[in-house]
């Protein structure tokens, strides 16, 4: 088991109203400790996972959001969020969480792993990808 | 007397909101709850749905299911109410009957 893949997670749904997001982040942290190189791509309403100031207290559910921000310890390096999907919900990379991340070994570190790309570059990123999960 | 219509789906996965929007009566509550709140956010490409029927139709937001996703109430459209459960449960008691637009 020495073959480490790309690992794509594709999430186009929006947290609480369904389970795939949480089921999507619990896939990841299982992806990512099974030492794989692990990505987030954020497409249509699964932008939404990312908004920050997300408060459940109200609903009685567990607000997840905080587990997006601890990515980054779990080795993801890259999450990304498409452009347009960001634009048509009315949100901008300010309205998103931050996660940092940082290599223990050498020190190098990045003060936030999220990043707003443009449709191809989504497309590019998914081809490049040797296995993309749906959620 | 009218109806209180409900929508708890996302208006950008799914044609409830329009739906309704297009096949209730003027005088209509509309109440948008769980994934429906994201209708109510200013500044999205479905805005226009909203800020065009908000002059003969009532429109609320359940504002725990807004909070929990992280919007701003700030941003909420103008003429578009927030209530609580309470308020929820007023809304379903001075109507006629409740339409679910699942």
């Amino acid at each position: 088991m020495s073959d480490t893949k790309n690992f794509m997670f594709l999430n186009r749904r929006a947290p609480y109203g369904t389970i795939y997001a949480w089921e999507s982040l619990e896939v990841v942290l299982i992806a990512a400790a099974f030492e794989q190189n692990v990505s987030l791509m954020f497409v249509d309403d699964g932008v939404y996972e990312l908004t920050k100031g997300q408060d459940t207290t109200g609903i009685g559910m567990k607000n997840f959001s905080p587990t997006y921000r601890t990515l980054g310890d779990y080795e993801v390096r890259h999450m990304y969020v498409d452009k347009a999907s960001l634009e048509a919900r009315g949100l901008t990379a300010d309205d998103l969480v931050q996660v940092e991340w940082e290599d223990w070994e050498t020190e190098e570190s990045v003060d936030n792993i999220v990043e707003v790309v443009d449709s191809d570059r989504v497309a590019e990123l998914l081809e490049e990808s040797d296995v993309v999960f749906s959620f | 007397m009218s109806d209180l219509h409900t929508v708890n789906k996302s208006p950008f996965e799914k044609n409830s909101l329009e739906s309704c929007l297009r096949l209730s009566k003027a005088g209509s509550a509309i109440l948008l709850y769980e994934d429906g709140v994201y209708g109510a956010l200013k500044g999205t490409a479905v805005e226009n749905m909203i800020a065009s029927v908000v002059a003969d139709k009532k429109v609320y937001v359940l504002g725990p299911d807004y909070k929990a996703r992280g919007l701003d109430e700030s941003r909420i459209i103008d003429g578009v109410e927030v209530v609580d459960y309470a308020g929820f449960v007023d809304l379903v008691e001075a109507n006629d009957k409740v339409q679910a637009w699942v």
